[in-house]
């Protein structure tokens, strides 16, 4: 049986300039477990994606707030909730194909790609009119390369 | 940030981090200096970026888009093979020369 080690919960408005922040700080969490450098920056990576499309694809830029819920097992796993109160995606399948965006010229409809590649496990639970919630799972090997 | 513009190649030394909330400051200032320059070939050096998501495939891929309006091709160096692994996934790589 796997316990639980240590959680953190975040509550923060959806604002770019947070991007940063987040990504940094859920690292730090994950550090805990003694990661190697190349854990602790697909983890950066893959939180900056989910935080990012929160801001830019759920709230649309406008005000809204993330809810960050980490937590990390005794089987040296971290599991990273990102949960947003946004718009919500009507067909899941489809926004998680490589390459598919309905963002326009900037965004390049990766973020669920490199999420996927750079974590254990991703999965995605959205309501549209009511928000989603981007769960990320990645196991902490600590053995350096 | 920093650019450089010599016998018509521009070079954009891009730093520290690009994630999508610093996107927008660089691609404005890159596009301006695009559109001064004119040249005949872009090159944007990735040595001294220290954190990148897929916002960096879009900034990559818009700049490309501009430059070839005016006839110019694109170059990436210095990239980490982290970067390049999230630049490759967009299949950049058959647009635009890595360095
Ligand atoms: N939190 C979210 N709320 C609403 N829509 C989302 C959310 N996350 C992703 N999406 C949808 O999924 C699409 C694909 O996301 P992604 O793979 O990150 O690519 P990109 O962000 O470049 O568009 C987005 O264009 C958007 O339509
Ligand atoms: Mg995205």
């Amino acid at each position: 049986m796997k316990a639980k080690l240590n959680d953190f919960k975040i509550n923060i408005m959806a604002r770019s300039v947070n991007e940063g922040f987040l990504r940094t700080v859920v690292a730090a969490f994950s550090a805990l477990a003694d990661p190697t450098i190349e854990e602790i920056n697909d983890i950066k990576t893959a939180v900056s994606e989910a935080v990012t499309n929160s801001i830019v694809h759920g709230y649309r830029e406008k005000q809204g707030r993330i809810y960050i819920d980490a937590v990390l097992f005794s089987d040296n796993t971290v599991k990273i909730k990102i949960r947003d109160k946004g718009c919500g995606i009507e067909d899941v399948k489809k926004a998680m194909e490589p390459l598919y965006t309905t963002a326009g010229d900037e965004r390049s409809g990766l973020g669920f790609s490199v999420m996927e590649s750079f974590t254990d496990k991703l999965s995605v639970r959205s309501t549209p009119g009511k928000g989603t919630v981007v769960t990320l799972t990645k196991k902490i090997t600590g053995k350096c390369e | 940030m920093r650019f450089d513009f010599s016998d018509k190649v521009l070079t954009v030394f891009l730093s520290g981090e690009i994630d999508h909330h610093n996107a927008g400051n660089i691609r404005q200032r890159t596009d301006s200096e695009i559109i001064k320059c004119s040249p005949t070939l872009l090159v944007l050096d990735f040595t001294d970026v220290t954190f990148m998501d897929s916002s960096g495939v879009g900034l990559v891929i818009g700049r490309y888009k501009l430059a070839k309006e005016i006839g110019c091709n694109t170059a990436v160096t210095g990239v980490s093979a982290r970067d390049k692994k999230i630049l490759m996934m967009s299949g950049l790589q058959n647009k635009i020369e890595f360095r």
